[in-house]
């Protein structure tokens, strides 16, 4: 039992710090795809990170062609866009602030540190001077996690701290895989081509994926790949292990409850989609098709916790 | 070394005696710190400010567009008070707190002591303090001022007075409990060699005072702390309150009341509330009682408290006995509910509506400060040995005309302490607000705020105006010892 309110900030905490965590993923993952295709300077291709954002429409209106000044800035630390990573520290911390009752201290304090990280790197615009920046970040993320499995009691307030950290994980890992599906390049003939495959594995790397992938597919190809993400009954960051993790946390938040909860419902309903899911008849009818539906149905289980819980 | 050329100026010094030695009980303190170096000491200085910044209790620097923020300036050498001076205190204390309650008590029921013109009528009736919705009420057990938090000052004859009683939300004990988390880490070894007593039980004693109230028949009450928001200059300190003692940190929209009862909206639908430990002020906490226009208060919740459903603390209505009319009158009120002396002294303060008294003051308009009891901020006041003989006069006519609106206190010289100043150790003048918890007995915590104004010869220590603080540090035997966490 806690306060719909703080129940609603502990959630959006935890999806805000995992929000964060990504975007520092995508730059990664970006930066490494282009150094493998060998482009030069004057080719880089910053636009998939803004496709894949959601965020276009607002970028291009503001910023133009996207070059690597202007989309460092944009997904880092422009405060006017709602999902970059200061605005995901910024309101992860203000979330944080709410409920610092019932958080460890050490949670605070630690997300309190990144938030003064950001703001003292927040003059650099390159992808070269932020490396160590983005990889505090993600470090941040690890540590975050860490010290709420070490230090938090598995209550209320842990179950939805952990259903919004996976629904965000399953959200934004469902977009990695949709930044290769914008990369400007001739597709068709390059499928599977080593130069193809070497991609791939830039993308498993960008979620610490590479080993785990190998011990269960050895090597590296696209169907592998998609199969992987999707639908891994066993890797902390598939689509499928979110869904079925968040699944848990959200029945233990249910438990004795005296009503059937909505949420249950619709959760369900996207679990289940994702278990008879194949990933051959996906990639034949479009991968980024699939996508955009998973995310559709996972806005309405986020829909339906906030009517279930918090509205109240 | 650090301290070789401290001087203390002929000011009262907390550490040291007018001849430049230590205080006995501060004598193991001073040679610890003077073992360190000055590079040391401000190298200790710095991580305790990291670490108070660190800790996120903060505040935006104002007009600053690049969301800069900054810590409440502190101090790392602490403050001392002896084990002596302590008991005194802590008798004058809950001597004070337990004659206040009873004065509030009878205000808003009886009325005796106005009856048998100890206080005058006029006096409780024309103040703003006085609220008309409070008459009849009966808290639970008797108390209405659980919390408090009384202002000393110590003049240059090393003489504690009360400067004010603060019984209404007084803040600051959140500094109390982190500076001195935070001094135990930056100075452990004088921490450890002079037994210093341990303050952070705070939270068990404040929730066994919360728990004290919870109406009757409720052995394991719902208890919460209500905080006006996270944009109050004082909400970090309520979620530590919360956090400290493990209870819900509302806002008025978490809380609603059916049929005189307090809910709070959880995941799991609604949850009766007992006692709600409330840092909103009287006039915001019910618009349909007080102030109309409250965005922060819980409508209704002055009928739940009235039918006994729901405890508040502090109860309504306590402003009354720290209004600055008041405060002259507490000797009075002591004597009269506890037929004894005031134990801590208020500043000598001359009542210009008494003959004798106002004769005095008018001979030494160039001694004293007068104020208007009316007005505060500096408003209404004259600094005697800074003034000139035409506002001498001025007030004199005023006095004349309005005896009752004023009062003459003596220039006070404030006490000084030892203080990290750039590269050296330099005296400061400082303040002190121990905390006072009224339960089932008036327990008060040894240790409390000390306030140091850091500009040079400044005696004003608010934040505002270039205030800091210090961990104090209260002495003595005891079983309590090695015993902080």
């Amino acid at each position: 039992m806690m306060l719909s309110r703080v129940a609603n900030s502990i959630y959006w905490m935890s999806r805000y710090l995992e929000r964060a965590e990504n975007v520092a993923r995508f730059i990664d993952v970006n930066t490494h795809l282009m150094l493998d295709m060998g482009l030069s300077v004057e080719e880089t291709q910053w636009y998939p990170l803004i496709a894949t954002s959601g965020d276009d429409e607002g970028f291009t209106k503001r910023y133009g062609p996207a070059d690597e000044k202007s989309v460092v800035r944009f997904l880092t630390f422009d405060d006017k866009n709602p999902n970059s990573i200061l605005s995901s520290i910024y309101r992860a911390r203000e979330n944080a602030r709410t409920v610092r009752e019932i958080i460890p201290v050490e949670v605070w304090e630690k997300i309190n540190e990144l938030y003064h990280l950001t703001q003292a790197h927040s003059r650099k615009r390159s992808v070269e001077a932020l490396a160590d920046y983005y990889t505090q970040v993600r470090q941040s993320g690890n540590l975050f996690s860490g010290m709420m499995i070490n230090a938090m009691s598995r209550g209320d307030g842990w179950h939805f701290a952990r259903m919004g950290q996976l629904l965000e994980r399953a959200d934004k890992t469902a977009r990695l895989l949709d930044v290769k599906y914008f990369l400007l390049l001739p597709r068709g003939e390059q499928v599977d081509s080593p130069y193809d495959n070497v991609q791939w594995g830039a993308v498993l790397k960008s979620v610490n994926a590479l080993e785990m992938y190998r011990q269960e597919y050895h090597s590296i190809n696209y169907r592998d790949v998609t199969e992987f993400l999707l639908f891994s009954k066993l890797f902390p960051r598939s689509l499928r292990f979110s869904l079925d993790y968040a699944s848990l946390a959200l029945s233990n938040i249910c438990a004795d409850q005296p009503a059937t909860c909505p949420a249950l419902t619709e959760m369900g309903l996207l679990t289940q989609s994702l278990q008879r899911a194949d990933a051959d008849s996906i990639i034949a009818s479009g991968l980024h098709e699939f996508i955009d539906v998973f995310q559709a149905n996972l806005n309405l289980v986020d829909q339906s916790i906030y009517e279930s819980f918090f509205e109240n | 070394m650090s301290l070789e050329n401290y001087k203390t100026d002929g000011f009262f010094d907390e550490l040291f005696e007018s001849d430049g030695t230590p205080h006995t009980a501060a004598a193991a303190l001073i040679e610890q710190l003077d073992a360190l170096s000055r590079a040391d000491l401000k190298r200790r200085q710095k991580t305790a400010e990291d670490i108070l910044y660190q800790s996120g209790n903060t505040f935006n620097v104002y007009g600053d567009k690049k969301g800069t923020e900054k810590i409440l300036p502190f101090d790392i050498i602490p403050r001392l008070v002896s084990s002596a001076d302590w008991e005194r205190l802590e008798k004058g204390i809950a001597q004070r707190i337990h004659a206040l309650n009873l004065f509030i008590q009878d205000i808003y029921n009886d009325q005796k002591i106005i009856k048998d013109k100890v206080v005058p009528a006029d006096m409780i009736f024309s103040s703003a303090c006085y609220l008309k919705p409070c008459e009849g009420l009966k808290p639970p057990k008797g108390v209405w001022t659980h919390i408090s938090g009384t202002d000393f000052v110590r003049a240059g004859d090393g003489e504690f007075y009360v400067l004010e009683d603060n019984l209404r939300c007084p803040s600051g004990i959140s500094y109390v409990l982190e500076n001195r988390a935070v001094l135990k880490r930056i100075l452990p070894k004088a921490f450890q060699t002079l037994k210093v007593r341990p303050v952070s039980h705070y939270g068990d004693h404040l929730y066994k005072t919360l728990k004290h109230i919870a109406p009757d028949g409720k052995d394991d009450p719902v208890i919460v702390v209500l905080t006006p928001g996270i944009y109050n200059s004082a909400y970090f300190e309520h979620a530590y309150l919360a956090q400290q003692m493990g209870v819900p940190l509302c806002q008025n929209s978490d809380l609603l009341v059916e049929d005189d009862i307090v809910y709070m909206r959880t995941t799991r639908g609604l949850k009766q509330v007992d006692v709600i430990y409330r840092r909103i002020d009287d006039e915001f906490i019910d618009p349909t009682v007080f102030r109309k226009d409250s965005l922060l208060g819980v409508p209704g919740i002055m009928n739940a408290y009235r039918k006994g459903n729901v405890a508040l603390a502090n109860a309504p209505g306590t402003g009354i006995a720290d209004d600055k009319a008041i405060y002259t009158y507490v000797p009075k009120i002591i004597k009269y509910y506890l037929g004894e002396e005031a134990i801590a002294q208020n500043v000598p303060t001359y009542i210009c509506e008494d003959d004798k008294e106002r004769e005095y003051v008018l001979a030494n308009l160039d001694k004293l400060v007068v104020k208007a009891v009316n007005l505060s901020g500096g408003y209404g006041m004259l600094i005697g040995p800074k003034s000139t003989k035409a506002e001498q006069k001025e007030f004199a006519a005023l006095i004349k005309a309005a005896p009752r609106d004023y009062i003459a206190q003596p220039t006070l010289s404030l006490s000084r302490a030892p203080t990290l100043i750039g590269n050296g150790i330099e005296g400061r003048h400082v303040d002190f607000r121990p905390y006072s918890l009224y339960g089932e007995e008036i327990f008060t915590l040894p240790g409390g705020l000390t306030r140091v104004a850091l500009k040079k010869g400044s005696l004003v220590v608010n934040s505002s105006q270039g205030g800091g603080s210090k961990d104090t540090w209260v002495l003595g035997e005891g079983e309590e010892f090695g015993g902080e966490a």
